[in-house]
């Protein structure tokens, strides 16, 4: 079996006929518009470098919006794949959406459509076959390398779209592949690794199992357990990204700087700082993301959220066009959620290959997990160690770690207690599968600091 | 909608080569609604249209193919997709499928509904939201209110080569509001259910009533998130702790929910989702918890989040214990997982609670209905015997390790004891602990007329991940010697 285009609404036909069908005029309402979410995805899970569940899903959603005046209702809908029958059901939610503005109130703060506009992108991969993978798998690890992969492999193309009848039209497609692994060495001590992109190479696959399963044996060491305290800690990307995606979480929104309940009020009060090094923007000009949101509005190419430790000109804030009309300001781009899909950390100056040097002695955090604010206004941050953290001496990694818990305030951890940055940024595609796939990522570099918190 | 869909399932999967040893369809059609009223401004109406199916075939291996194409070409093409995975797999899956125990049960299950939401008007719904929210207001230092209704309508037929035809209907109402102020530098939120959760039922506008949501709740969360502000920082020392109900289901959801999955346990999760600090070799004999602790899976509670009389496997659900008088009786696992876990030479008893989260994602091991069974103990009298102690209420931050073992917690509003009596009220209280030993130090479980019967719409789990519905009722409980801190700020 090959992925194709077995998915209807992966082509900007079938799209471009719904909108035919339902974009025309109608006094009845201002504007209608249409969203598309579409995808046909091969999920494939392992355990113990068998196959534990193979599934491919084709699924699309559309969702349908009506304006009059300052009133909107919205209605999204899955999509049988025949144009003819999904037309006709969109006909008929339209009605019902129609009918329900006469029943609500305006709504002062809904903003005004954004103009006319077009964009186009089609990026076609190349993608393996599924059965190709679960034979690799099976193969390499489990018979050949005799290791305990467990691991998700998700691929296949991924298509949004918008249109309006105002006359924008934006059609996105990649094709994309994410496998994420860890190899098992006993208990929790695992080597994670991920491959993904938009050109399959199994010849990458399997050099990059193969330097995975070869950092196995260090895991051999007896763990270290470690006691409550502060630390010096080297965070892997995959670390910083976590650390990165929590003060995400509320962080940047407008809303919740407006509301007070952002987690970096201290920054906004010019209460704290983070360091000088420290430059984070939110960047779609890289990435699969695409150049429109749900509303259809266009994603600048960048956004900066914080320059030089300290709040930008602009605020640093990700303004979705209610929240903006709500609170006189621009809207830049951004969903009514407000979070980060691209987020960049800016490089430093740390070489690479001299980080373990830079640390001495302390922690490798390889991967930290299960982040929330354990006090959201000051921007305290818990969480746990995972997979292959190591402690380092001497700049050598000398014995794994027993997962600790962490209880840090983020301005002081990336404020005085940052003290370099990686030449090496690592862009991250995110592998979110939570109803569909998400075409989001975060882009950084590792991160020495001092005085990390552990607390249990 | 899915009357029509058994003809054309079976003439699609007539198609399939013989040598498929069985198949399955798992048809889900869901019409949901959210509304949302925040600082008395009713936000745009937002409705769902769900509908799609799951095929299952075992030909060789095991192979699933989900679609939205509900046409017997659709189905026929699911079907192509599923048993080309199924052979892709043959020889090299976690276990011999073809011996796995498969249910050819039939029957229907329909949650209580007293009266469904839609026979309220769209006007109606949102006039109930501004009259919550108004009343969340009323004082300047609440700067932000917010009332939310989420109603859920789904029905689900699975039909399977055994004979197996299950149909099952749900109605799922989650009333939410959530009030943040700010004074003196402090910035405090408090909710009626919590931030993220809201309080969930099967039922309909029934559910705002055992809520409470127009009776009391706006006021409620006003005069607390007011307290809030004006309290001092919770107290870090050790003392007694006693969590309420809706602070128990993000106790017993982490440290005994997803502990007790079997797949967790035999490691499918270990890339994600993580491990678990429960092995196979305790079930029987482990001492989970104080002999107070009595844990049960029921999935035929009335009005909780996730009863259902079938699991997504169409294996018949019954009530069972998990951990009685402290003691680890059997793990969540669906007949998958026993069948694996049997093969390991391990006969667990578990229980069938293998769910998807849609009709686009596989089944797996999930918690439904776990309940802590009720004690004898008034809250006075946990209070009474508390010197030095805590009350918690409604969870909003959550970290717990990928063995599911050194968690940390924090609640949205809290109230000191002291001398046995109830003193002042505290902001940003968390506490901390690690699971093997945490239950160990229940003391207090709060009577039947305690319990009260909440949960989540928000299970996390899988690959591809699956947000999922659970239902958690509990009474208070009292744990002595805990862990206590406050914020940093």
């Amino acid at each position: 079996m090959s992925l194709g285009d077995t998915g209807t609404y992966l082509g900007p036909a079938a799209f471009a006929a719904l909108a035919d069908a339902l974009l025309g005029t109608d006094a009845s309402v201002d504007r209608t518009s249409l969203y598309l979410r579409a995808e046909d995805s091969d999920f494939l899970r392992f355990n113990h470098a068998a196959l534990r569940q193979a599934t491919h899903v084709q699924q699309a959603y559309l969702t349908l919006t009506v304006e009059r005046g300052k009133r909107r209702a919205e209605s999204t809908l899955a999509l049988s794949g025949e144009p003819g029958a999904d037309a006709e059901r969109l006909r008929q939610e339209r009605a019902l959406l129609i009918g329900q503005l006469d029943l609500i109130a305006d709504d002062p703060f809904l903003p005004a459509s954004p103009p006319a506009a077009r964009s186009q992108r089609d990026d076609r991969g190349s993608l393996p076959a599924a059965e190709e993978v679960i034979a690799l798998v099976h193969g390499r690890a489990g018979l050949q390398l005799k290791q305990d992969l467990v691991g998700f492999y998700a691929a296949g193309p991924v298509a949004h779209a918008f249109a309006d009848s105002l006359g924008s039209h934006h059609w996105h497609r990649v094709e994309t592949f994410n496998f994420e692994w860890c190899l098992y060495h006993r208990g929790d001590k695992a080597v994670k690794t991920t491959y993904a992109g938009t050109h399959w190479d199994a010849a990458e696959f399997a050099a990059r199992l193969d330097e995975a399963a070869a950092r196995v044996p260090l895991l051999e060491r007896s763990a270290r357990k470690l006691e409550p305290g502060r630390y010096r800690a080297v965070f892997s990307p995959a670390a910083m990204g976590e650390l990165l995606g929590t003060l995400g979480w509320s962080g940047f929104g407008l809303k919740s700087r407006r509301t007070g309940t952002s987690s970096l009020m201290r920054l906004e009060r010019g209460e704290a700082a983070l360091a000088e090094g420290f430059h984070l923007d939110e960047n779609f000009a890289q990435g699969t993301a695409p150049a429109f949101t749900a509303q259809g509005d266009l994603r600048p190419p960048r956004i900066a959220l914080i320059d030089a430790g300290r709040l930008p000109a602009g605020g640093g804030t990700l303004n979705s066009p209610r929240s903006a009309a709500e609170y006189k300001v621009a809207a830049n781009g951004v969903d009514s959620h407000e979070a980060p899909e691209a987020l960049r950390l800016q490089a430093g100056a740390l070489a690479e290959a001299d980080l373990l040097r830079a640390l001495d002695t302390g922690l490798y955090v390889s991967n930290l997990w299960y982040l929330n604010y354990s006090d959201r206004a000051a921007c305290r941050i818990t969480g746990m160690t995972r997979f292959a953290c190591f402690w380092v001496e001497g700049g050598e990694l000398v014995a794994p770690l027993e997962v600790m818990r962490f209880d840090d305030d983020a301005f002081r951890l990336f404020g005085p207690g940052l003290l370099g940055l990686s030449d090496t940024p690592v862009f991250t595609p995110h592998s979110d599968t939570y109803g569909a796939r998400q075409l989001g990522s975060v882009t950084t570099p590792a991160a020495l600091v001092e005085g990390f918190a552990l607390t249990l | 909608m899915l009357d029509q869909l058994e003809s054309r399932a079976r003439l699609a999967a007539a198609r399939l080569p013989s040598s498929a040893l069985h198949w399955a369809v798992r048809a889900v059609h869901e019409e949901s609604e959210q509304l949302s009223v925040r600082d008395d401004v009713a936000e745009a109406p937002s409705r769902a249209l769900d509908d799609g199916a799951m095929v299952t075939v075992i030909d060789g291996g095991q192979g699933y193919a989900a679609t939205s194409d509900l046409s017997e070409a659709g189905l026929a093409a699911a079907f192509a997709h599923a048993h080309a995975l199924a052979r892709a797999g043959a020889g090299r899956t976690v276990v011999d499928h073809a011996q796995v125990e498969r249910s050819s049960a039939r029957g229907r299950y329909a949650s209580q509904v007293e009266r469904t939401v839609t026979t309220s008007s769209l006007p109606e719904r949102l006039g109930w939201l501004r009259e919550v929210c108004a009343a969340a207001g009323g004082d300047g230092r609440i700067v932000d209110r917010h009332a939310t209704l989420w109603n859920v309508r789904s029905q689900q037929l699975h039909i399977s080569s055994d004979g197996g035809h299950t149909e099952q209907e749900w109605e799922f109402t989650t009333p939410s509001v959530t009030a943040t102020a700010h004074a003196g530098g402090v910035t405090q939120i408090r909710s009626s259910g919590g931030q993220y959760n809201g309080f969930c039922q099967q039922g309909g506008i029934e559910v705002l009533e055992r809520a409470g949501f127009r009776q009391h709740e706006g006021p409620r969360v006003a005069r607390e998130v007011l307290e809030l502000v004006g309290a001092a920082a919770c107290p870090s020392e050790r003392m007694d702790v006693i969590l309420m109900p809706d602070q128990m289901t993000l106790q017993i959801h982490e440290s005994i929910g997803h502990p007790l999955e079997l797949d967790r346990i035999l490691g499918d999760e270990r890339n994600f989702a993580g491990t678990s600090f429960v092995t196979l070799e305790m079930f029987g004999h482990y001492q989970y918890g104080s002999a107070l602790l009595n844990v049960s899976h029921d999935p035929g509670h009335a009005h909780e989040f996730a009863s259902f009389g079938f699991d997504d496997e169409g294996t018949p659900a019954e009530r069972a214990m998990l951990i009685e008088a402290g003691r680890l009786m059997r793990p969540l696992g669906g007949t998958l997982s026993q069948g694996r876990a049997r093969a390991l030479g391990f006969e667990l008893g578990a229980v069938a609670t293998t769910r998807s989260a849609g009709w686009n994602r596989a089944p797996i091991d999930r918690m439904s209905n776990l309940n802590v069974e009720p004690g004898d103990q008034t809250l006075a009298q946990m209070i009474e015997a508390t010197e030095l102690g805590i009350v918690m209420h409604t969870n909003c931050s959550w970290s717990i390790d990928d063995s599911r073992n050194k968690f940390q917690f924090g609640c949205e509003y809290a109230q000191m004891v002291r001398g046995g009596r109830l003193a002042e009220v505290v902001r940003n209280p968390n506490y901390r602990g690690i699971s093997a030993t945490f239950w160990r130090s229940l003391v207090g479980v709060g009577r039947a007329d305690t319990v009260v019967v909440g949960g989540t719409p928000f299970c996390g789990k899988g690959e591809p991940s699956q947000v999922i519905r659970v239902g958690h009722a509990s009474p208070p409980c009292r744990f002595a010697n805990v862990d206590v801190f406050g914020g940093a700020a």
